[in-house]
C-alpha cells in the first residue's frame, strides 16, 4: 500500500459536524497518528461548528465562538478550512482542491453535507441560484449572520418551510422580538415527524407565542421590502424571508467521479460507496436505514467508520439509527420518533394507538404500539414521559400494562398480593423510630423533644423529623388525661 | 466519660462513651460542628460492636489451608508470619509480599503501614481500599486545583448556601447528620435512583435529575453547556483565576440540552431549570457542587469529577467564601488515609513517591537512604488481581479491609486470595476475607485505642481510648511493631504509641502539601479546629484556595473532558444496568454493622430495588427471591419495588457477603488515571430465583 510512515492516508471532504466528528473519533482511537493520517478539507472559512445550534444562534443563546466544535489535538489530524474539493480521481486516488493542490488518499471520506433547497418561487432565488434580496437560508454561519443583519426587533419575518428547522428558527426569531409568520406547503407542520392532531396543538402553541402558522399554503411570490404573497392572494409582511424548505445532498463530487448516487451517495453497512475506497457519511450519504437530516445518525456513522479505518474494529457495521426528533424551541417540549402516521382505528394485527389530546393545556401524546412494543410516538408537553418512552423505543423492551401511568409519570397501582410485608412508615427514618414508639415514650413520661430523643433517638439523625415530633408531642400534650 | 468520634463514616460525629447502667459501653451523641449533636442509628449502636460474641481475642493460625484455624499465642503467630515473609523475600524478592490497608485506619496507622511496607518489607506492593472510594475525586481535585482536600472549606459553610448540587451522593442514607446542613439550601440531586436525598430535595422544592447510570459525565457537560448559553459563566473569574476554559467549553458545546436528554434520559426542560437554579445561586456567590461515589466509581470517574469541577469553575465557585466544589469523603479516615503513604504512589503528606525531593525528605526522617525506598506499586484492584497465581505477590498482609466483600468482581478477588502462599489479616472478628487466610491477628477497635482521624473537611480529630481492649487483643501499631522487629528492624523505628507516631508523622509531612507538623495532642485536646495544612506554630487552614490555587501559577485548571460510554452497556443478554451503594443501617462490607442485632434486624439481607414494571416483566413481585446475574457472577436478593426507580436500572446495597454480595456482579474496568473500578455500572439480567435447597 502506498503509505507514508506506514500510516493510512485518509482525506475527509467536509469539515461540518460529521466530518469533524470523524476526525475527532479517529484521533481518539489513534492518538499518536500511527495508524492513520487524516486530512480534513472544509469549504467554509470558519473552524468546524455545531450546525444544529444555528437556530440557537438566531435566538441569541449562543455566539459563533460558543458553537465551535473541538479541534482534535493529534499529530495525525490536519484540518484545512476555506479549501473546497473540486474533483475526485478514483483511479489515481487523488482529490483536486480549489487552491490548485491535490491530496492523495488511501481512503476517502465524503462528508459534504447538504445545502438548502430553494423552492421555485418568484423572487426567492436569482437565475444563478443566489438568494434573492432579503432572502436567506439557515444552513451555515454566513446564513446566520446575514439573517441577523436583516432582523430587527419588531420587524416582520417570514419563515418558508414549517419543518423542524423552520419552527426552531421561528421560535428563535420570535424570542429576539421579530414578528414571525411560518408558511408550510404540506397540510400540517412537521409533516414527516408528527401527526395532524399533534401539529394542530403545536400550531396553537406557536400562535400563543405570537407566531402565525399558515399550513397547506403555497408561496407564489417574494416581494422584497413587502413580504411573501401566498397562493390565496394574501401577503404576509416580511423584511426578511428565511427559507427552511428542505435540503439537497451535496452529491456532485461523487456523481462526477462515477460513484453511484440517487438522492444521496449510496452506501452500504460498511459505509463504502460503489468505490470501495470512497466512503460517505451524514447528510450527503444515502443508507438503506435512512436517517439523513439529523446529526445523530451521521455521528453514529462517523464513529463506525473511524473504528473501521483506524483498525480499532475493522468489522464494525452501521445498520441504521433509530433517530429521535427533538424540537429545540424553548418552552415547547416536543419529541417524536418512529412510525406516527398510523390510523387511530386499529385493524386486526395492526398497531394499537393510545392518544391523549389536551388542546387547552397545549399537550398531546400518541403512542403507537405493536406486539407490546412502542414503535412510534409523538409527545408534546410530556417531557418526563418523553425521556422514558424514547428509551423504551431504543431498547425495544415491552411496554408496561398501565400506559397512561407511564405517560403521566405516576406510580402504577401497587401489585396485588405482594409477598413482601408492608414496611411501617417511620417518623424518624435515621433511627427507625415509628409513631408507636414515640407515643410509648410519651406515655412513659417523655414530655420534651430532648427527653423523647434520649428515650428513642428520634430527631438525632438528619433532624428532618423535628417538626413532626414537635407536632406529635403537642398533640398528645393537649389530649385530655386518661380518665 | 470519654469524648471521642464515631467509628464509621467521614463525618466523624462526636460522641461520648461511658459504661452504661448494665456495665456495657454506651454511646451518647455530643455537640460538634459536623453532626450538630446528632447521630444516625449506626453511631448510636456502635458500642455494641465492641462486645460482639465472635470477637477474636487470640491469634488464629493454620498451617494447612484445608484445615481448621487453631488459637495460638502472639509470639507463635508473629514468629510464623515473620519466618514465612523472610523466606518468601529471600526466594522471590521484596515485591513477593504485599500490604493492603484501609480508609478506616487512623492517620498514625496509615502512616506506619506505609513506612512498614517500604522499610520493613521493602515492597512497592501496597495500596488500600480507599482506591475504591476516593481515588477519582482525588485525581480530579489534584489536577484541577493542585491539591486534594475533599472539602476545602468547613461543612458548616455549605449550610448557608442558596443552592447545593449533590452529584452521586446520598447523605440522607449514608451520613444522615450531614442533612442537618442541607435543610436550608435548595438541593439539586443527581442520582439514577430516587434516593432518600433525592426525596429530600423534592420535598424542599429542589430538583432530582436521574441520569442513566454511566452518563453523568454527559450530564455535567450538558449543564456546563447551559451555563454558557444562558449567561451564567463568570468570565471575570475565569480570566483572573483559571486556565483552560476554551478547550473545556469546546467539549461542552457539543452537549446541547436535547442531545444530553437523549443520552442521559434527563428531560431538557429539567436541565434548563437546574442550570438556572444553580447559575442564579452562583451569581449570588452562594452555591456548592459536591460529588460522591456515584460520580466517582466509574471507569471514567476522574473525568466525570473533572466535568463537575469544570462546571464549578465556569460558575466561579471554588476559592471564594460562600461557594465551592468539594467531594464528600466516605470512609472514616478516607481523607487522612489517602495522604500518608498507604497508597501505591505516595509518601506521607500527600507527596509522590516518584518525586526525588519527597523521597529525600521522608528518607531523612526515617533515617534511611532515599535510594532504598521502593518506587510506585500496583493500584488496589491490580494488586489484588495480581496476587498468587496472578504473577504478583505471594503473601498479603491485610489491615482494616474486607476485600472479598468490598472489592469489585468478588469471585475473581476471592480466587486470587485463595491462591496466595500466605494471607495474614488483622481484624477484630473472622471477616469473610480473614476466613480465607492462614493467620488472623486479633486487634483493638476504635474505642480501645487512641489516634487521629481527618474528617471529610480535612479537619484532624482526636479519637480517645475509652476502654481497655479485651485481654489478648493488640493494636495495629503493636502488631506492626512486633512484626518489624522480627523482620530485623531497629526496635525504635516502629513505635506502638500513637502520640509518638503522630509526632513523627508531623516531621515527615513538614513542608508537604498535607502538612501536619502543627498537629499536636495538646492542640487537639484543646479542641482547636485543625484543618490541614497546619504548620508547626501556625494557624490551621479552614478554607483553602481563597488567594490562589495550589498549582505553581496559582490558577485552577479546567481540563477538557469528553463523555464516553461505560465499559458495559445493557444488551440483549444483560438488558438491565445494576448499580450499587450503601443503605442507612450498614457500613461498607458490613463486617461491623451486620454484627449489631438492631441493624442486622432492620436490613437482614440484600435486596434488589426494581421498578414495578421491570419486576413484572421479569415475573417478580415485592419480596420475591431473585437472581441478579452479570457476566461475572450472581447475587441472590429479595425484590424491593420502587416506583421512583428508572426502568432500566436496578440497585443493590453492597454490605452483604457470599451469594448476597453485590460485588459478585461488579465490573473491574478501571479508570485510566485513578484506577477506580466501575462499581456503578454492570450489565445484568434479573430472574426469579429457584427455591433454595433445604437444609
Amino acid at each position: 500500500m502506498n503509505t507514508v510512515h506506514g500510516a493510512r492516508r485518509i482525506v475527509v471532504v467536509g469539515n461540518g459536524m460529521v466530518g469533524a466528528r470523524f476526525a475527532e473519533e479517529a484521533a481518539r482511537l489513534d492518538p499518536a497518528g500511527e495508524r492513520v493520517r487524516v486530512s480534513v478539507v472544509g469549504a467554509e472559512h470558519h473552524p468546524a461548528y455545531n450546525r444544529v445550534l444555528l437556530s440557537g444562534l438566531v435566538a441569541g443563546d449562543y455566539t459563533a465562538e460558543q458553537i465551535r466544535l473541538p479541534v482534535p489535538d493529534s499529530p495525525g489530524v490536519v484540518v484545512r478550512t476555506g479549501v473546497a474539493a473540486l474533483a475526485l480521481d478514483t483511479a489515481a486516488r487523488t482529490v483536486a482542491l480549489d487552491d490548485g493542490t491535490r491530496l492523495d488518499y488511501d481512503e476517502l471520506v465524503l462528508a459534504t453535507g447538504a445545502r438548502a433547497a430553494f423552492p421555485p418561487v418568484t423572487g426567492v432565488s436569482a437565475a444563478d441560484g443566489a438568494p434573492g434580496e432579503g432572502v436567506c437560508a439557515l444552513r451555515d454561519l454566513d446564513d446566520c449572520r446575514r439573517l441577523l443583519a436583516l432582523v430587527r426587533p419588531g420587524a416582520p419575518v417570514v419563515v418558508l418551510g414549517g419543518g423542524v428547522l423552520g419552527l426552531e428558527a421561528a421560535r428563535g426569531l420570535q424570542s429576539r422580538g421579530a414578528r414571525v409568520s411560518v408558511v408550510e406547503s404540506s397540510p400540517w407542520i412537521m409533516r414527516r415527524q408528527i401527526d395532524r392532531a399533534a401539529a394542530d396543538i403545536l400550531r396553537r402553541r406557536y400562535d400563543a407565542l405570537g407566531v402565525r402558522v399558515h399550513s397547506w399554503r403555497v408561496a407564489s411570490r417574494w416581494i422584497p421590502g413587502t413580504g411573501l404573497e401566498l397562493d390565496d392572494g394574501r401577503v404576509l409582511a416580511g423584511d426578511a424571508l428565511v427559507v427552511t424548505a428542505g435540503v439537497r445532498g451535496n452529491v456532485e463530487l461523487a456523481r462526477d467521479a462515477g460513484i453511484e448516487v440517487e438522492h444521496g451517495i449510496l452506501v452500504d453497512d460498511t459505509l463504502a460507496t460503489s468505490d470501495a475506497r470512497v466512503h460517505a457519511l451524514g447528510d450527503c450519504a444515502q443508507h438503506p436505514g435512512g436517517g439523513a437530516g439529523l446529526v445523530q445518525p451521521g455521528w453514529e456513522q462517523a464513529a463506525v467508520l473511524a473504528r473501521r479505518l483506524t483498525g480499532a474494529e475493522p468489522q464494525a457495521r452501521y445498520t441504521g439509527s433509530r433517530p429521535v426528533t427533538r424540537l429545540k424551541a424553548e418552552g415547547i417540549e416536543l419529541t417524536a420518533f418512529g412510525e406516527v402516521h398510523t390510523d387511530d382505528a386499529p385493524e386486526d394485527g395492526g398497531p394499537e394507538t393510545l392518544t391523549v389530546s389536551d388542546p387547552h393545556g397545549g399537550r398531546y401524546a400518541k403512542l403507537v404500539v405493536r406486539a407490546d412494543r412502542l414503535v412510534g410516538s409523538v409527545l408534546l408537553g410530556f417531557p418526563e414521559a418523553a425521556a422514558v418512552l424514547s428509551q423504551l423505543h431504543d431498547s425495544g423492551d415491552p411496554l408496561p400494562a398501565d400506559r397512561l401511568a407511564l405517560l403521566q409519570g405516576t406510580a402504577p397501582a401497587p401489585p396485588a398480593g405482594g409477598a413482601g410485608e408492608q414496611r411501617a412508615p417511620l417518623v424518624c427514618r435515621c433511627n427507625a423510630v415509628g409513631r408507636d414508639e414515640l407515643e410509648q415514650a410519651w406515655l412513659d413520661g417523655a414530655r420534651s423533644r430532648e427527653s423523647i430523643a434520649a428515650a428513642t433517638r428520634a430527631t438525632t439523625g438528619c433532624g428532618g423529623c423535628v417538626r413532626d415530633v414537635d407536632a406529635l408531642l403537642s398533640g398528645w400534650d393537649t389530649r385530655s388525661p386518661v380518665g | 466519660m470519654t469524648a471521642t468520634h464515631c467509628p464509621y463514616c467521614a463525618l466523624q460525629c462526636a460522641m461520648h462513651l461511658e459504661a452504661g447502667p448494665d456495665g456495657r459501653p454506651a454511646v451518647r451523641p455530643a455537640p460538634f460542628p459536623t453532626n450538630r449533636g446528632g447521630l444516625c442509628r449506626k453511631g448510636w449502636t456502635s458500642a455494641e460492636v465492641l462486645g460482639v460474641p465472635d470477637r477474636l481475642t487470640r491469634p488464629l493460625l493454620r498451617k494447612d489451608r484445608a484445615g481448621e484455624f487453631a488459637e495460638a499465642d502472639w509470639d507463635t503467630a508473629l514468629d510464623h508470619v515473620a519466618e514465612r515473609l523472610l523466606a518468601l523475600r529471600a526466594a522471590r524478592g521484596p515485591d513477593s509480599v504485599a500490604v493492603f490497608g484501609g480508609g478506616g485506619l487512623t492517620n498514625e496507622k496509615s502512616y506506619t503501614l506505609g513506612k512498614f511496607a517500604r522499610l520493613a518489607l521493602g515492597t512497592s506492593q501496597i495500596d488500600y481500599n480507599g482506591r475504591f472510594c476516593m481515588s477519582s475525586a482525588a485525581a480530579a481535585g489534584n489536577r484541577a486545583f493542585g491539591l486534594d482536600r475533599g472539602m476545602p472549606f468547613p461543612l458548616t459553610d455549605v449550610g448557608a448556601a442558596g443552592v447545593v448540587l449533590l452529584a452521586g451522593a446520598n447523605p440522607a442514607e449514608t451520613m444522615p447528620p450531614m442533612m442537618g446542613h442541607l435543610s436550608a439550601p435548595r438541593l439539586i440531586v443527581v442520582d439514577p435512583r430516587l434516593s432518600a436525598t433525592a426525596r429530600a430535595a423534592l420535598d424542599g422544592g429542589g430538583l432530582h435529575l436521574a441520569p442513566r447510570p454511566g452518563t453523568d459525565l454527559a450530564l455535567a457537560l450538558g449543564l456546563l453547556h447551559l451555563a454558557g448559553s444562558r449567561g451564567w459563566v463568570d468570565h471575570g473569574y475565569l480570566e483572573a483565576r483559571t486556565t483552560g476554559f476554551d478547550a473545556a467549553w469546546a467539549h461542552a458545546a457539543a452537549w446541547w440540552p436535547e442531545r444530553t436528554e437523549q443520552v442521559t434520559g434527563v428531560p431538557a426542560a429539567r436541565l434548563r431549570e437546574a442550570a438556572d437554579v444553580l447559575g442564579a445561586a452562583a451569581r449570588a456567590r452562594s452555591a456548592y457542587i459536591l460529588t460522591g461515589r456515584g460520580s466517582e466509581q466509574h471507569a471514567k470517574g476522574t473525568d466525570t469529577v473533572t466535568a463537575w469541577i469544570n462546571l464549578a469553575l465556569a460558575l466561579g465557585l471554588p476559592g471564594r467564601e460562600g461557594s465551592g466544589y468539594g467531594c464528600i469523603t466516605g470512609q472514616g479516615n478516607g481523607q487522612g488515609g489517602r495522604e500518608h503513604g498507604q497508597k501505591a504512589d505516595q509518601l506521607p503528606g500527600y507527596r509522590r513517591i516518584d518525586d526525588p525531593a519527597a523521597r529525600a525528605d521522608v528518607a531523612a526522617v526515617w533515617g534511611v537512604d532515599p535510594g532504598s525506598l521502593p518506587g510506585p506499586g500496583r493500584s488496589a484492584f491490580e494488586l489484588l488481581d495480581s496476587l498468587g497465581e496472578g504473577g504478583g505477590a505471594r503473601a498479603l498482609l491485610l489491615f482494616g479491609s474486607n476485600p472479598v466483600v468490598s472489592a469489585p468482581d468478588a469471585s475473581r478477588v476471592r480466587s486470587r486470595l485463595e491462591s496466595l502462599d500466605l494471607l495474614v489479616t488483622a481484624d477484630f472478628v473472622l471477616s469473610e476475607t480473614a476466613a480465607l487466610g492462614d493467620v488472623v491477628l486479633p486487634v483493638a477497635q476504635w474505642a480501645e485505642e487512641s489516634g487521629t482521624m481527618t474528617n471529610l473537611e480535612g479537619r484532624v480529630l482526636r479519637r480517645t481510648r475509652a476502654f481497655d481492649p479485651p485481654e489478648g487483643v493488640r493494636t495495629d501499631l503493636e502488631v506492626l511493631a512486633g512484626l518489624a522487629v522480627r523482620l530485623g528492624q531497629p526496635a525504635d523505628r516502629f513505635p506502638a504509641d500513637p502520640d509518638t507516631v503522630l509526632a513523627e508523622l508531623g516531621r515527615a509531612t513538614a513542608g508537604a502539601p498535607a502538612d501536619y507538623s502543627g498537629v499536636t495532642p495538646g492542640r487537639l485536646a484543646a479542641g482547636e479546629a485543625l484543618y490541614w495544612p497546619v504548620r508547626a506554630g501556625d494557624a490551621p487552614t479552614p478554607r483553602l484556595f481563597l488567594d490562589s490555587f495550589a498549582h505553581p501559577d496559582g490558577r485552577a485548571r479546567l481540563v477538557p473532558v469528553a463523555h464516553r460510554p461505560p465499559a458495559e452497556t445493557a444488551d440483549a443478554a444483560y438488558p438491565l444496568i445494576a448499580t450499587t451503594g450503601r443503605i442507612m443501617g450498614h457500613y461498607q462490607s458490613g463486617a461491623q454493622t451486620r454484627r449489631v442485632p438492631e441493624l442486622a434486624g432492620a436490613e437482614p439481607g440484600v435486596f434488589v430495588e426494581v421498578h414495578p414494571d421491570t419486576a413484572a416483566r421479569c415475573g417478580l413481585g415485592e419480596g420475591d427471591a431473585a437472581l441478579v446475574t452479570s457476566r461475572r457472577g450472581t447475587t441472590r436478593a429479595r425484590v424491593r419495588l420502587e416506583p421512583g426507580a428508572r426502568r432500566d436500572t436496578v440497585f443493590l446495597p453492597f454490605h452483604y457477603a457470599g451469594e448476597q454480595a453485590a460485588n459478585n456482579l461488579t465490573n473491574a474496568a478501571l479508570d485510566p488515571v485513578s484506577r477506580m473500578p466501575e462499581f456503578k455500572v454492570s450489565g445484568v439480567r434479573l430472574e426469579p430465583a429457584p427455591p433454595e435447597a433445604g437444609p
